[in-house]
């Protein structure tokens, strides 16, 4: 997942237009729409590009976040086995929702999630993304809202979905901790590996994150403690109130600064981290997509023997019961 | 008290992260020492203890040891807080040695370490900041309290091994000639210092006696033993230290008796409110009934009617207080001082403020401290990170990562080191700000000793004008009877006798409220001049720590931003 990342969150402006392909998208402009329960913030994507697939050099459209949603749902279940760029969670508290600074982080993670896939030699080539691109806003609603839910499942996805999860009940139950585990001992490693760094990733955000709080509160109490020397100051004679009115005055300039600092710990060292956080989630998912993968095969496979089996045994009967009492006996030793 | 959170924070967080720390190899050789004990600030403190000498010498910001704080502005003498010239930090920085040191609660040895440093700390102290007087230096006088043991109470126990308390060893060195000896100990219980501080209040009307130590019987069922004792000597050692700053109740017997008198404390007039009540409540009918002179001896009017044993007393200053309040007519003395009455509201606006003011400390000092922690735990974090990227890596480049993050890591922990330390100085810096709280407390004492002188004054006042018009009624009615009425010449001689007598009593009160108004002019302006010192010295000695961290802060991160500057090359 190396990309190139603008931290400063303007658009990236296309180098000049020369025969060089490119596809550039700026995510800008949040602006409140709705009231109420279902206001929403709706977001001015500008797409830069000289692919031929696409409509023009330039295209506007407005999205909204659960656009982008769609947009990575649809990535992920059409392009098994690559990493598909995350994008950032919803607000967990819901007054945050509307924050200046969360609109703001907002805006930046969706601006880069966009073009990462824009840059990635695959997924570019997405057609969805050129339907989330460039498509009106009435057709990306109609898109949507008809993805979502269980209806867009066809009944051979809703059939897998419950031997899924049978799967996984009678692995519980039989006390299998993990599906087959495939042979490959390198995959492994990195799977592990993958596992173990989202945890340290996650702490060290969670640190960060505090951290960030922690400055806005030292901001905030040196400020309160500047005011408090003031009035004492005022109470106080020439001298030794002018030492206390300095001292609040300089406390204030620094909890100014204290704030800033807050805020640039937050978008240069908090939010990055999230980042990769968030990556290693979304390698994560793509992992247990390819276990999914695997697990599937391997009961196609065993259905396959079984039936197999039953081929040869509807043709050599006696055969086939010894075989299966060896079978038997096999399996109730394995458990 | 701000100053007894500390043992505690430090023992929670160094329990949950010493491993993890010692096992850090930092480069900084001051640090170091630091890092191999458990960071116990006394370490720290010696290692800064060395490099005293030289501080001593060429501190920036000493001033003249006599000064006088009030002309020059102490604050902008040498304002090189930047000294280019020095590349090491250590010799300015030494904000460990301003203050005591910070102990471990249930260390038997902290006593003797306290004394140990406390000596010379106390030098450093009267050389790096102003000093209260100049002309008393050379007197100097030293109280430690230590050594809590538990006693048995040899009388009345019906239960055997029943009432138990505990005394503590009270040591004094001075070189004041009125003490007799230069050291001196003594063993006392807490009983003992609420009966010096009764008879102080009661000795010393108008001045502005330091509060004792609060019984504290809640905390003492709740708390555990070894932490209730504790916390209870270091608020005695504060009280008694706080006792003989104060110039007066320094020389005061009471206090001598105190300091070296082995034995049960017995000042004069120990009873306590209970019985003294019931004495009143004895001698009350006798009064009303005319069988005991219903007048006050002179030695009881130089004492407030509250608390006292005469009840009647008690009732007829009631009585005047309400008709002060409620009645038409105007006292027959009022407080007249203007400047009195204004230096009262100014003091009741400057204790709000002290009030806030210690209240936004605190959390300031709070907020310090979970910026430190937070720091801390965010390095241990990535130290986790960079030992688990070490050891799981596939490629190079991660190892080269995992190093570069070893360096931010170590730079955290040493920055919430940093954290820790500069927030032990605060509360020690700030605490002053809790010390005039209770100073504030003396202060209304010392004022309502003054309301109280005057409305014995007012009281008396008035029953000598009831009385001259009962003898003038007396005299007129008497008159009418041709050769005199036996009975009532009787009463008008007795009358005259108890005139005469209030006149004393009357004398004496206004003698008496006299005094204490002068106590009180005194105590003000050594209010103001201590003040002003102390308050200077505290905003000079938070000012310079705060600098002085934050200077060493900055240097951590900024060696930490040009080791890992290539990165910042690399992007550009």
């Amino acid at each position: 997942m190396e990309q190139q990342r603008s931290l400063s969150g303007s658009s990236q402006s296309p180098r000049s237009p020369s025969s060089q392909p490119y596809l550039s998208v700026s995510v800008t402009d949040p602006v409140k729409l709705g009231n109420g329960v279902q206001a929403y913030i709706s977001y001015r994507v500008i797409t830069k590009t000289n692919f031929p697939e696409y409509q023009g050099p330039e295209k506007i459209v407005i999205r909204r976040y659960s656009d982008f949603i769609w947009l990575r749902d649809r990535l992920f279940e059409k392009y098994k086995g690559i990493f598909i760029p995350p994008v950032p969670e919803k607000s967990a508290v819901e007054k945050f929702r509307f924050s200046a600074e969360f609109i703001e982080m907002r805006r930046r993670a969706l601006d880069i999630f966009v073009n990462r896939i824009a840059s990635h030699n695959l997924l570019q080539q997405s057609e969805d993304l050129r339907t989330f691109l460039q498509a009106d806003e009435e057709t990306m609603e109609r898109l949507r809202s008809h993805e979502t839910g269980i209806f867009k499942k066809k009944p051979a996805d809703l059939m897998q979905i419950f031997k899924d999860v049978q799967s996984k009940v009678s692995d519980v139950v039989l006390g299998k901790e993990k599906p087959v585990e495939e042979s490959n001992p390198e995959y492994e490693k990195l799977k592990h590996y993958v596992f173990e760094l989202e945890n340290h990733l996650a702490e060290a955000q969670k640190h960060a994150y505090r951290l960030v709080k922690r400055h806005r509160e030292l901001g905030q109490s040196l400020s309160d403690f500047g005011k408090a020397a003031k009035l004492l100051g005022a109470c106080e004679g020439q001298v030794l109130g002018k030492a206390f009115s300095d001292l609040g005055a300089k406390s204030e300039v620094l909890s100014a600064k204290l704030q800033k600092e807050a805020h640039q710990l937050l978008m240069s060292f908090e939010e990055p981290l999230k980042d990769y956080v968030r990556a290693v989630q979304s390698i994560k998912a793509t992992i247990g997509e390819r276990a999914n993968a695997f697990r599937q095969q391997c009961e196609l496979a065993e259905t396959m023997k079984l039936k197999e089996i039953n081929l040869y045994a509807s043709c050599h009967p006696f055969i086939m019961s010894c075989y299966l009492l060896a079978v038997a006996s096999a399996y109730f030793d394995q458990l | 008290m701000m100053g007894s959170e500390n043992p505690g924070f430090e023992e929670s967080h160094l329990s949950a992260s010493r491993e993890e720390m010692e096992n850090l190899v930092l480069d900084d050789p001051l640090t170091t020492t630091t890092a191999t004990t458990n960071n116990n600030s006394y370490s720290s403190f010696r290692s800064a203890n060395s490099s005293i000498s030289d501080a001593a010498t060429r501190h920036p910001l000493s001033p003249p040891v006599l000064s006088t704080p009030a002309e020059s502005d102490p604050l902008l003498s040498p304002p090189v807080f930047r000294n280019p010239n020095a590349s090491d930090n250590n010799s300015y920085i030494e904000p460990p040695s301003y203050a005591d040191v910070i102990f471990s609660p249930f260390d038997d040895n902290s006593a003797n370490e306290i004394n140990r440093v406390d000596s010379t700390s106390h030098d450093l102290d009267s050389s790096l900041t102003l000093s209260r007087s100049s002309s008393s230096t050379s007197d100097y006088i030293k109280i430690t309290v230590s050594n809590p043991k538990k006693e048995q109470e040899t009388t009345n126990s019906l239960v055997p091994g029943g009432n138990t308390y505990y005394t503590y060893l009270i040591t004094t060195r001075t070189n004041i000639v009125d003490f007799g000896s230069s050291e001196f100990s003594v063993r006392r219980r807490f009983r003992d210092v609420v009966t010096l501080s009764d008879r102080l209040v009661e000795s010393y009307r108008g001045y502005f006696i330091p509060p004792r130590p609060d019984k504290n019987v809640v905390e003492s069922q709740v708390m555990q033993k070894q932490e209730f004792v504790e916390q209870r000597r270091v608020a005695l050692e504060k009280y008694l230290r706080r006792l003989v700053e104060h110039p007066v109740i320094r020389q005061s017997d009471e206090l001598k008796v105190f300091l070296q008198v082995e034995g049960r404390l017995t000042l004069s007039m120990s009873t306590d409110v209970a019985s003294r009540m019931l004495d009143g409540a004895v001698k009350l009918p006798k009064q009303l009934f005319g069988e005991s002179t219903a007048v006050m001896a002179p030695h009881e009017v130089v004492q407030p009617a509250k608390g006292g044993r005469d009840l009647l007393r008690l009732f007829k200053e009631l009585r005047q207080s309400v008709a002060n309040d409620w009645g038409g007519s105007k006292p027959p003395v009022v407080e007249e001082d203007k400047v009195f009455l204004e230096k009262k509201e100014w003091i009741h606006d400057l204790e709000q403020q002290i009030s806030n003011a210690s209240q936004q400390a605190e959390s300031l000092v709070k907020a310090q401290q979970d910026m430190g922690e937070t720091m801390g735990e965010l390095g241990l974090a990535f130290i986790k990170l960079t030992k688990f990227e070490n050891e799981e890596a596939m490629y190079n480049s991660q190892r080269v990562r995992a190093a570069d993050m070893k360096c931010l890591a170590t730079a955290a922990v040493k920055a919430s080191r940093f954290y820790r330390e500069l927030n032990a100085q605060t509360v020690k810096h700030l605490d002053t700000l809790h010390e005039y709280l209770g100073l504030m407390l003396a202060v209304h004492g010392a004022f309502s000793d003054r309301s109280s002188a005057l409305l014995t004054v007012q009281t008396l006042l008035s029953e000598l004008s009831t009385l001259h018009a009962r003898a003038e009624k007396l005299e007129a009615a008497s008159s009418k009877i041709f050769g005199g009425d036996k009975s009532r010449i009787h009463k008008i001689e007795e009358l005259k006798e108890t005139i005469r007598v209030t006149e004393d009593a009357k004398n004496v009160a206004i003698r008496e409220y006299e005094r204490i108004k002068e106590n009180n002019k005194c105590e003000l302006e050594r209010l103001d001049k201590e003040r002003r010192v102390d308050f200077l010295n505290m905003l000079k000695g938070f000012v310079v720590n705060q600098v002085g961290y934050a200077e060493k802060i900055s240097d951590v991160w900024a060696k930490v931003a040009e080791e890992t500057s290539g990165y910042a090359k690399d992007s550009c």
